[in-house]
């Protein structure tokens, strides 16, 4: 007897191949979500607006200025003449950043002591600021005014009395440039696949239901593992030439560095699919229609793998509660896996944790979904 | 071919929590014969059929299909049942080829077996000229001719068609019965459900169906004379439509009388009364044009079943 599963497969291509909408789906959004999110949320922190008052006014303290706005981090937008106009600047938002350089400056410097300036910096954005304030410390450390070691000392404070001293000294590894799509190409390629893999089964589900194609398999000697399978691997397929799209995409565009196995990021890449596949499933097991499958997939995918997984914000600033959710979210786990294979070049010696929880989720997930199919039969 | 029936039904109950959907009901399709299924929306067809087909779960009773138990030998029973949804249930982005080669497949039908039925549908459905149309571009009737030799493709020996003609025009509904009662005649037996009362002239043995109940069963011809009393058609004024209807209801040897288009149909006591029926009607100042028996339709069969059935 000839296997009904290929049978399956074939109509699901041909139906993805034919729907100009989910082949859109299927190829565009990954495509367009990497570029928005790539440039549109980019956390780098360029050109950040600096109001400089310099009461030194000799050439050392110029050349501290010159330092810093030859980078691409700062820019000199406005020359103040004392600490209200200072404030004044930040408050209009004309500077993100004030930079007040004391009188005794150069003379300090020149005797070879030690010679701190000081920053304000606009808290109000605390993510900006917080990056701002990581450039500040890296360009005064390879800043050499004089022979001897010019300490940097940052001072963050909202008000400009009563600065409180920070001695940051940072050694950024696996990207140390900071650069945000070094650490957004891996996250959202957990975020693309999740959606994608829980969307397009549920649809696919969902589609036969409103059809009314369903009854027609129901009532045909098909067994459930048979339509399961038979819907589910098309979509293992696509979901891998989206990676392979996405990664693309991030090394030769974005240049994303990869520095661990390719093989281990596609067999971790499927087994994650696998995962989200079965979530669709299951989602279109709860509905039977397609407005809701695609709505409940959402949900369910791209809230949890942007919010939850750490990709945005770090799972240790969490509230208790939403820390133990976190657990269960597939793509934190995932997160680690995809950031530890592209940027630390790290291999299944300490990812296997994260990959014995990926494939624990996706056989749950198949079996609890399959489970609910043959319900849905008798 | 034996001679056991091909669907034998009885006792069939399908209860949704406290709604009982299905009601013991009991029948038998033979094999050739066209078996029609009727009832207003919502009267437990659907339902039936389902059961039949494997897709629901019988609460109690026991229904064979093909031979086989629908409760105990679903997989049996799908292998050889043919299934037409209400919709006709078609792959829009795939054409008609892709469509049939897909059930061939689901079937499990062999290579040569299944190249062989896909010339053999394509021909009786008048499908040939069409193999490389999307499913979505097919006009009405040839979506439907479609859904059917999908259903067939894999030779069941029992086939149901849930409202197989519903929104399909007049010409096309023609052409689907003639395929129909060759099948029937190859010795395909087949249910139907449908809600066109002109339609049940079509087939060989009809059951009606009312709020899950079965309330009537047997030929086309049989349930026409079984109609007791006798059915008159009654002529009159369009202005006087409203008060004959009152004055006649309320008549003491009219058992029933309903609009019937631009006339009304009354079922008398004995075919006697209609003097006395001409005499009301002068009282009230009324002229009734025409009074005269006829052979009733399969609608008023079932609307007289349907009125005794409420009245008891």
């Amino acid at each position: 007897m000839r296997s009904r599963i290929w049978p399956i497969m074939r109509k699901e291509f041909l139906e993805i191949w034919r729907d100009t909408r989910s082949l859109g789906f299927v190829l565009v959004m990954p495509v367009l979500m990497l570029l928005l999110y790539g440039y549109g949320i980019s956390s780098d922190v360029k050109r950040v607006p600096l109001a400089v008052y310099d009461r030194d006014g000799q050439p050392p303290a110029r050349e501290l200025v010159r330092r810093f706005t030859s980078t691409e981090y700062f820019v000199e937008t406005v020359r103040v003449g004392s600490l209200r106009e200072l404030r004044q600047a930040i408050d209009r938002g004309d500077a993100r950043v004030g930079l007040m350089i004391p009188e005794d400056f150069s003379q300090k410097l020149g005797a070879g002591r030690p010679a701190p300036v000081q920053f304000v910096v606009d808290g109000s954005d605390s993510n900006t600021a917080s990056i701002a304030i990581g450039n500040i410390a890296s360009i005064s450390r390879s800043t050499e005014l004089a022979p001897r070691d010019l300490r940097p000392q940052v001072f963050i404070t909202p008000k400009a009395e009563n600065p409180v001293p920070i001695e940051l000294r940072t050694w950024v590894w696996y990207n140390p440039e900071l650069k945000s799509s070094n650490f957004l190409v891996p996250g959202l390629t957990a975020v693309i696949l999740m959606m994608l893999a829980a969307i397009l089964t549920s649809l696919t589900v969902a589609r036969e239901w409103e059809r009314g194609t369903m009854e027609g398999l129901i009532a045909s000697p098909l067994r459930p593992y048979e339509l399961m399978v038979g819907k589910i691997l098309p979509y293992v397929v696509i979901g891998l030439v989206d990676v392979v799209l996405v990664l693309l995409l991030g090394v030769l565009w974005f240049g994303v560095p990869l520095r661990g196995s390719l093989l281990l990021l596609m067999v971790s890449s499927t087994i994650f699919l696998l995962g989200g596949l079965g979530i669709g499933l299951s989602i279109s097991a709860a509905t039977k229609s397609v407005q809701v499958a695609f709505q409940l997939s959402i949900l369910a995918t791209m809230l949890p793998a942007l919010l939850l997984s750490g990709f945005f914000y770090p799972i240790e600033n969490m509230p208790a509660i939403l820390r133990a959710i976190t657990y269960l979210i597939p793509a934190r786990y995932f997160l680690v896996v995809i950031r530890g294979i592209f940027l630390k070049g790290v291999g299944l010696a300490v990812l296997w944790k994260e990959l014995v929880f990926l494939s624990l989720f996706a056989v749950l997930m198949l079996v609890a979904s399959s489970a609910k199919f043959k319900k849905r039969l008798e | 071919m034996n001679s056991d029936p091909a669907v034998e039904v009885s006792d069939l109950t399908k209860r949704f929590g406290r709604f009982v959907a299905v009601d013991r009901v009991s029948f038998q399709v033979r094999r050739g014969e066209i078996f029609g299924f009727l009832g207003p929306n919502g009267s437990g067809k659907s339902t039936t059929i389902r059961m039949l087909c494997g897709i629901l779960l019988p609460t109690s009773g026991r229904g064979m299909v093909a031979g086989f138990d629908v409760a105990k030998q679903p997989e049996q029973v799908r292998e050889n049942i043919g299934y037409m949804s209400q919709r006709f249930s078609l792959y829009e982005e795939l054409t008609v080829q892709e469509n049939l080669d897909f059930f061939a497949g689901i079937y499990a039908l062999a290579r040569a077996e299944a190249s062989t039925r896909l010339e053999e549908v394509l021909a009786m459905g008048g499908l040939a000229g069409y193999r490389n149309v999307l499913a979505k571009d097919l006009p009405g009737g040839l979506r439907q001719r479609l859904a059917l030799a999908s259903a067939i493709i894999h030779r069941p020996s029992v086939l149901f068609l849930d409202e197989p003609t519903a929104g399909v025009d007049p010409i096309s509904r023609r052409e689907f019965w003639e395929l129909i009662r060759a099948m029937a005649a190859g010795g395909t037996a087949i249910f139907v459900t449908t809600h066109y009362m002109d339609e049940a002239e079509h087939c060989h043995a009809l059951a009606f169906i009312y709020e899950g109940r079965l309330i009537a069963a047997g030929p086309p011809s049989q349930l026409k004379i079984g109609l007791h009393g006798c059915l008159v058609e009654v002529a009159v004024q369009p202005a006087d439509l409203i008060p004959a209807l009152g004055v006649l209801q309320a008549h003491p040897r009219a058992c029933d009388a309903a609009l019937f288009g631009a006339g009304l149909h009354v079922t008398l006591d004995s075919p006697g009364a209609i003097p006395a029926l001409q005499a009301s009607l002068r009282e009230y100042g009324i002229t009734a044009q025409r009074i005269e028996a006829i052979v009733p339709s399969l609608e008023d069969v079932f609307v007289s079943l349907v009125a005794r059935e409420v009245g008891v």
